[in-house]
């Protein structure tokens, strides 16, 4: 990514005057800011509306109704939310999921993806392809063969209270992990491709290992593949609604992507409450958004076979 | 992949030294990077590829979960079920029909257009990309919710907005059958817009500025400009959002199972899979079959992506 942004911004810059005059002067730069702005506000409504009703305490909006001004404005709902739905523990298991299954998976993925793009070996690129090829199923197409599998699994008591793999948090790990390995895999293959290669033959003339090419010369020129797909990743995992819903069963273990469903049925009609529990639940991704937003894209468009 | 035409065109430049055979390595070496290759192809093999294949046989048997014994083949019953006999196949399969017109015709085309205002270096660019982009952020799940307090029957903003709400004529939204598909594209095309501007912002920034240029200078309009050269020149892009805009449509679940678990006119196929597992009535060979309806249809847009990123690649 860094290495194409500097000549697109070049290439960018030099265009800029021409055609800025062009768009000044025409008479449809009026219509697109006109275009943008609506299209702007009419997809902020919804989450501004979220949060407008989640400052408003519910006695208030039982009085005057939801479309209102007026009564107190306050966080006393977040606050409720918090202790009523359960969020810490939704929180730690989602903290445990997101965490284990990204470093796991970028782990094993520049493992692989090291290995066929630095060696030329017999099956190189048809596993790499079977690998691509997986992650774009839908992952329901899996769900009944895995559930069976980690039902199947004999796990001892003293690892696993429920004795398999099913409603624990590291089969949601398992899960996952092996679901976005063939993304990763792919799109860090094609950023280790462009790597030089005469910096892995050097450090072999050094005498290093292929462990060593891998872990103190690859990986560091990596970094900021790795920090764009990290960021994608962690969000990715974070938004994760399926592989919980089939594979936990307990309440107090679902990540909060999946407990927010739950919530729903917890709150009832209190949409104050409701509104209060989504919005807590998007302050995680967005304090992500706002920090990283640049490897979030970069991410994105790095490998844009993602679904 | 919309980030590929700069990258392997500052590639071509450098020609690269031929990759390593591995002949040339030593023994130790060997075992090392099959260790490296071998770890990550068995958790695919048992995580991916076997679960496919477990998924296809599946189908062809009655099981009942419990034991490896209890398998009794069916041939095509399975099949048969799902095709004739399932009220709610045929209603899932026109549902997902209706999922990809809509992001094709809609969510798509208007992410396109969102980049290509944006892309004409207009004032405040980033603060619209970032407004747009905001919902790509969110899951799913938490959409469906977010859009049931807009959509909900007495307290949504929406019937507020109409003057509807509290009344008879106040449309229940994500409840009544004849409108919710429609209210939950709406809903997933707030996301989809956002994901689809953001490829194409990458994929217009790959496009030769000079060609555009020459198109001004030969006195093409803005229009002719973008439809006649700077749309073709991004043909890479098209191809990977049309895929990616096929494989959203066949992967749909979270925001339906949200609203009412895919039921009530918002049946797809890939809620019947989940509903055939997780349901009381769990019939693993007939989810399985609806499985394997689903994958042979998503394998139509895996060829064609994979066929096309290899072919120009290797």
């Amino acid at each position: 990514m860094t290495t194409t942004t500097a000549p697109a911004a070049a290439r960018r810059t030099r265009v800029t005057a021409s055609t800025r005059t062009r768009i000044k002067n025409g008479p449809g730069v009026w219509g697109a800011y006109l275009f943008l702005t609506v299209a702007a506000i009419l997809w902020l409504i919804p989450l501004l509306w979220a949060v407008y009703t989640s400052l408003r305490p519910k006695a208030d909006t039982d009085r005057l109704g939801y479309f209102s001004i007026g009564g107190s404005y306050g966080f006393s709902n977040f606050a409720q939310a918090w202790t009523q739905g359960g969020f810490l523990t939704y929180f730690g298991n989602s903290a445990f999921i997101t965490i284990a299954t990204v470093v796991l998976t970028l782990f094993f993925a520049s493992m692989m993806a090291f290995a066929v793009s630095r060696f030329s070996w017999r099956f190189n690129v048809t596993l790499l392809i079977m690998f691509t090829a997986g992650n774009l199923l839908p992952p329901q197409v899996l769900a009944t063969p895995i559930f069976e599998l980690f039902k199947l699994i004999q796990l001892p008591y003293s690892i696993s209270d429920s004795g398999s793999l099913l409603n624990q948090l590291v089969g949601v790990v398992a899960a996952n992990t092996g679901f976005q390995i063939g993304f990763c895999t792919f799109v860090l293959s094609n950023f280790m491709k462009a790597i030089p290669q005469e910096l892995g033959e050097a450090a072999r003339v050094d005498g290093a290992g292929v462990w060593t090419q891998y872990w103190r010369v690859i990986m560091p020129l990596t970094r900021p593949a790795l920090a764009a797909l990290g960021t994608l990743e962690v969000i990715f995992i974070y938004n994760d609604y399926f592989w919980p819903l089939i594979l936990i069963q307990s309440g107090n273990r679902l990540p909060i992507t999946t407990a927010i469903n739950n919530l729903q049925g917890q709150f009832l009609s209190n949409y104050n409450l409701l509104s209060a529990g989504a919005i807590i639940t998007v302050i995680p991704t967005l304090v992500i958004y706002l920090a990283l937003q640049r490897q979030f894209v970069a991410g994105l468009t790095l490998g844009a076979s993602k679904g | 992949m919309t980030v590929e035409a700069p990258i392997s065109a500052a590639r071509a430049t450098r020609s690269p030294a031929p990759r390593r055979r591995l002949r040339s390595l030593t023994k130790r070496d060997r075992i090392v990077l099959g260790v490296m290759i071998g770890i990550p192809t068995l958790i695919q093999a048992v995580l991916v590829w076997i679960p496919l294949l477990a998924s296809v046989a599946l189908s062809f048997f009655k099981w009942d979960g419990l034991q490896l014994s209890g398998f009794v083949f069916q041939g095509l019953t399975n099949y048969n079920f799902v095709f004739n006999q399932a009220p709610a196949f045929w209603p899932a399969v026109l549902h997902n029909i209706v999922w990809l017109l809509f992001l094709g015709l809609i969510g798509t085309p208007l992410g396109l257009l969102l980049a290509v205002l944006l892309d004409s270096k207009i004032r405040g660019s980033r603060i619209y990309q970032t407004v747009f982009f905001m919902p790509v952020m969110l899951s799913l799940a938490l959409i469906g919710i977010i859009w049931q307090l807009m959509y909900s029957q007495d307290n949504g903003l929406i019937n507020n907005v109409l003057g509807t709400a509290g009344t008879p004529a106040a449309i229940d939204w994500f409840g009544d059958s004849s409108v919710n598909l429609w209210a939950a594209l709406v809903a997933a095309t707030w996301r989809h817009a956002g994901y689809i501007m953001v490829l194409y912002l990458a994929g217009l920034k790959g496009v030769d500025p000079s060609i555009k240029e020459a198109a001004s200078l030969d006195g093409a309009n803005g229009r002719q400009t973008f439809f006649r050269v700077v749309f073709p020149a991004m043909a890479a892009t098209n191809v990977i959002i049309v895929v990616i805009t096929v494989i959203e449509s066949l992967r749909a679940f979270d925001i339906v199972y949200v609203i009412n678990h895919g039921t009530n006119g918002l049946e797809l196929l890939s809620v019947l899979v989940v509903q055939y597992l997780v349901g009381e009535t769990q019939v693993i060979g007939i989810g399985s079959a609806f499985a394997v309806v689903l994958l042979v249809i998503s394998l139509v847009p895996i060829v064609i992506y994979l066929s096309r990123t290899f072919r120009t690649k290797e």
